[in-house]
C-alpha cells in the first residue's frame, strides 16, 4: 500500500487533464460556429434586401444583430451551467431560428407595398414578433438550465408532469371554440389577442413521465410477458397507466381535429417504448397499429365523415393534388410548385415569391424557403436538423442514468418526427398534418417548447460528458443532493 | 444592384450555409468516431499504448493504473466511466454515479474507492451482493484490471 501512494494522485490527473482541456475547446467552438451562425444570418439579410429594394438600407444588420445577442446570452449561461454540454446543438439551432426570423422578415417585406418596404420596421410583422419570441425562448432554455441543475431531478415530479401534459393537452378541447379554435382545429388558448398551443409544451413533460415510468417498469415489460401470435406482450396491469395516458391525448387530439400531433404522440409512445425494453416487437405492434388506425380512419372519414372527415379529405389532397388546384388543394398545389420553382439552387434569396402559398410563415415555411434556396439549401437544413437529433440521441446514448436515456432519446425523436411529419406533408410525401417546422415557423409556443426540449437536451449531455471528478467539485453550485453525503464518507483515508 | 453582386450573394450563402453544416460535422466528428477508436484501444494488447499520452511513470506494481470503468454486461453495457479521484457509488438509487436499473440491485449496492493508486471495491450491505469474478466480496476488496464485478445481471470493468 506505501508504495502505491504516490501514483494515487497522477492517475487521476493524467484521466483529467484531456477532458478539461477537451472541454473547454469545446465551449470555444460553440462560441465559434455561433459567430459563423449569427454571420451566414446577416449576410442572409444583406441579400434579401439586395434583391427585394435593389439596394442594402443601412439598418439591415440589426434583426440579426439582436439574435446574435440572445444567443450569445445563452451561450454565456451555458459556459457557467452547463460546461460540458454538447458544442454542436446550441449553434445549429440558433441558425434555423434565425434564418427562420430572417424569412420571416422577408415574407413581411414581399407582402407590404413596394413603397414601404425600404422603411418597413424592424419589430413589426412576423419578423418582429418571432424575434420577441426568440428572446423568450433563449430566456426560457436558461431558465430551465438555471432550474433543472441536474436531469435526474425531473424525474421526482414525474407523476405530477404527467399530470401537467394531459391537462395542457385538453384545456383547448374543453374550452369553448371561440377561444380555442383556429382553422378548424381546437389546440390554442386564444387570449386577448394572445394566442398559446399548450399542446407543444405537453411534450416535454410527457416524454418526462413516459421516460420516468418505463424506467421503473423496464424489467417487468421486458420479462413478464404473455407470448401471443410469436409478439410479447407485456401485462395489462404494468402498462395501464402510459397506455390510459396515451389514449387520453390521442382521443383529445382527435377531438381536437389535429392529427398531426397524435402522430407525434404516438410515435413518441411507442419509441420511448422501444428504448426502453429493447424489443423490436414493440416498433412492429407500433406500425401495425398506426397504420390500422389510419386506414379505419380513412374509411370510417369515407362513411359517416365526422372527426374523421378532415383526415378523409386531407388524404384526397395527399393522393391528387391536382385534381382540384384552386380550392382544396390550393394550399399544397402551391407548395409544390415553390419548390418546383425552386429547383436545384432556388430563386436566391428574396427573389422567390413564397407569398403565394397560403400559410407560407407557418405550416408551410419549408415550401417557401425551398423556392429561394433550392433542394442545395433545404438539404443544408435537413441534415442540420439530423445533427441535431443525432446530437440529442448521443447525449442518451452516453449519459449514465436509463432516466436520462430514456427522457435525452424520446425528445430528439420527437423533434426528428415532427421534422418528418411536416416536411413529408409539404413536399408530398404523406398526407399533410398541421405540424410547426421546429425553430423554423412563426408561432411562440413551438419555439420556446422546442427550445425547451433542446435546454433539456444539453442539460442531460453536460450530465454526459461531465468526467466523474468533475461532478464531486461541481456539487458545490449544484443541488446540494444525497451524492456530497456519500463522498463525504471516510473514504479518502491514504496511508503513507 | 447588379446582377453579378446578387448572382455572386446567392450562391454565397449556399455556400456559406454548407460550410456551416461541415463545420459542425468538424466539430462532433470526433465524438462520431470516438467509439470505434476507444474500442481499439481496449482491444488492444496489454501495454502497448501505456507510454501513449501523458508518459505515466509506470510505478504501479500490479499492472497499470485503471482509467475507465466499463459495463460489460447488463443493461447499460458499453456505458464508460472516467476514473478520477472521486469515489463510484453503484446502485439503483437516482444518485448514484452508475444507476443500475436491475431487480436484483439494491439501491445503494456497492461503491469504488481509489486509494493508494488501487481501486477498493466495498458491498455497502446489498440484498444480492457484490461478486469480484466469483468470490462474493465481504469486505473492501482491490479491484485488479480487467476483472469482472458483478452485480446483478449487470458486471462491470476496470480497464487502464
Amino acid at each position: 500500500m506505501t508504495a502505491r501512494t504516490t501514483p494515487a494522485a497522477s492517475p487521476a490527473v493524467t484521466g483529467e487533464m484531456p477532458r478539461i482541456r477537451m472541454s473547454k475547446s469545446r465551449r470555444n467552438a460553440e462560441l465559434g460556429l455561433l459567430l459563423f451562425a449569427m454571420a451566414l444570418i446577416t449576410a442572409y439579410a444583406a441579400t434579401v434586401e439586395a434583391t427585394m429594394l435593389d439596394s442594402v438600407t443601412p439598418d439591415f444588420w440589426i434583426p440579426a444583430a439582436l439574435v446574435s445577442l440572445v444567443f450569445l446570452g445563452l451561450h454565456i449561461v451555458i459556459r457557467f451551467l452547463a460546461p460540458y454540454a454538447d458544442p454542436a446543438l446550441v449553434p445549429a439551432v440558433a441558425l434555423i431560428n434565425g434564418l427562420g426570423v430572417a424569412f420571416l422578415r422577408r415574407i413581411d417585406l414581399g407582402r407590404a407595398d413596394a413603397a414601404d418596404r425600404a422603411n418597413f420596421p424592424i419589430f413589426a410583422g412576423d419578423g418582429g414578433r418571432q424575434l420577441a419570441w426568440t428572446l423568450l425562448a433563449a430566456i426560457m432554455a436558461a431558465g430551465l438550465l438555471i432550474i433543472v441543475r441536474d436531469h435526474r431531478i425531473v424525474s421526482r415530479y414525474a407523476y405530477t408532469l404527467g399530470l401537467v401534459g394531459i391537462v395542457l393537452v385538453m384545456i383547448p378541447a374543453v374550452l369553448p371554440s371561440r377561444y380555442s379554435e383556429i382553422n378548424g382545429a381546437k389546440l390554442w388558448i386564444l387570449i386577448g389577442g394572445f394566442s398559446i398551443q399548450p399542446g407543444e409544451f405537453a411534450k416535454l413533460a410527457l416524454v418526462s413521465f413516459f421516460a420516468y415510468y418505463l424506467v421503473r417498469k423496464r424489467e417487468v415489460l421486458s420479462l413478464a410477458s404473455r407470448r401471443f401470435l410469436g409478439i410479447d406482450f407485456p401485462r395489462g396491469r404494468d402498462l395501464g397507466p402510459v397506455v390510459a395516458v396515451w389514449l387520453l391525448s390521442l382521443l383529445v387530439l382527435v377531438f381536437e381535429k389535429d392529427l398531426g400531433t397524435a402522430l407525434l404522440y404516438f410515435g413518441m409512445f411507442v419509441v420511448i417504448l422501444y428504448v426502453a425494453t429493447e424489443r423490436v416487437s414493440w416498433l412492429i405492434i407500433g406500425l401495425l397499429l398506426f397504420f390500422g388506425g389510419a386506414t379505419l380512419a380513412y374509411s370510417l372519414g369515407a362513411s359517416i365523415g365526422g372527426p374523421f372527415a378532415n383526415f378523409y379529405d386531407r388524404v384526397q389532397i395527399w393522393q391528387d393534388p391536382f385534381a382540384d388546384p384552386y380550392n382544396a388543394g390550393y394550399q399544397p398545389v402551391q407548395s409544390l410548385l415553390g419548390l418546383g420553382t425552386g429547383g436545384l439552387f432556388g430563386a436566391g434569396p428574396g427573389g422567390g415569391q413564397p407569398t403565394k402559398v397560403p400559410d407560407v410563415e407557418d405550416d408551410f415555411i419549408f415550401a417557401g424557403l425551398g423556392e429561394e434556396i433550392g433542394l442545395f439549401g433545404l438539404s443544408a437544413f435537413l441534415v442540420m436538423y439530423l445533427l441535431i437529433v443525432e446530437r440529442g440521441l448521443r447525449a442518451g446514448l452516453a449519459v449514465r442514468d436509463s432516466f436520462g436515456k430514456l427522457l435525452a432519446g424520446g425528445l430528439a425523436f420527437t423533434l426528428g418526427l415532427q421534422v418528418f411529419v411536416i416536411v413529408g406533408g409539404v413536399s408530398g410525401l404523406i398526407p399533410l398534418t398541421g405540424q410547426t417546422t421546429p425553430f423554423l415557423s412563426a408561432g411562440g409556443s413551438s419555439l420556446m417548447a422546442n427550445w425547451l426540449i433542446i435546454a433539456m437536451l444539453l442539460r442531460i449531455s453536460d450530465a454526459a460528458g461531465r468526467p466523474v471528478t468533475g461532478s464531486a467539485s461541481a456539487q458545490g453550485d449544484g443541488p446540494a443532493g444525497p451524492p456530497v453525503k456519500l463522498h463525504g464518507a471516510p473514504t479518502e483515508v491514504i496511508r503513507s | 444592384m447588379p446582377e453579378f453582386v446578387l448572382t455572386v450573394a446567392r450562391f454565397g450563402f449556399l455556400v456559406l450555409l454548407w460550410i456551416f453544416v461541415f463545420t459542425v460535422v468538424g466539430v462532433i466528428r470526433r465524438d462520431l468516431f470516438a467509439g470505434a477508436k476507444s474500442s481499439r484501444l481496449v482491444a488492444a494488447p496489454r501495454g502497448v499504448g501505456a507510454s501513449a499520452g501523458h508518459a505515466q511513470p509506470a510505478k504501479v506494481k500490479r499492472g497499470r493504473a485503471a482509467h475507465q470503468l466499463v459495463v460489460t454486461a447488463g443493461q447499460l453495457a458499453g456505458t464508460r466511466i472516467t476514473l478520477g479521484e472521486a469515489p463510484i457509488t453503484i446502485g439503483r438509487a437516482e444518485d448514484s454515479t452508475l444507476v443500475i436499473t436491475d431487480d436484483y440491485a439494491s439501491a445503494r449496492h456497492a461503491r469504488l474507492l481509489p486509494r493508494g493508486g488501487q481501486w477498493i471495491i466495498e458491498d455497502l450491505g446489498s440484498t444480492n451482493g457484490t461478486y469480484l469474478d466469483r468470490a462474493k466480496v465481504t469486505g473492501p476488496t482491490p479491484v485488479p484490471l480487467g476483472v469482472p464485478i458483478r452485480i446483478g445481471r449487470t458486471s462491470i470493468e476496470l480497464r487502464p
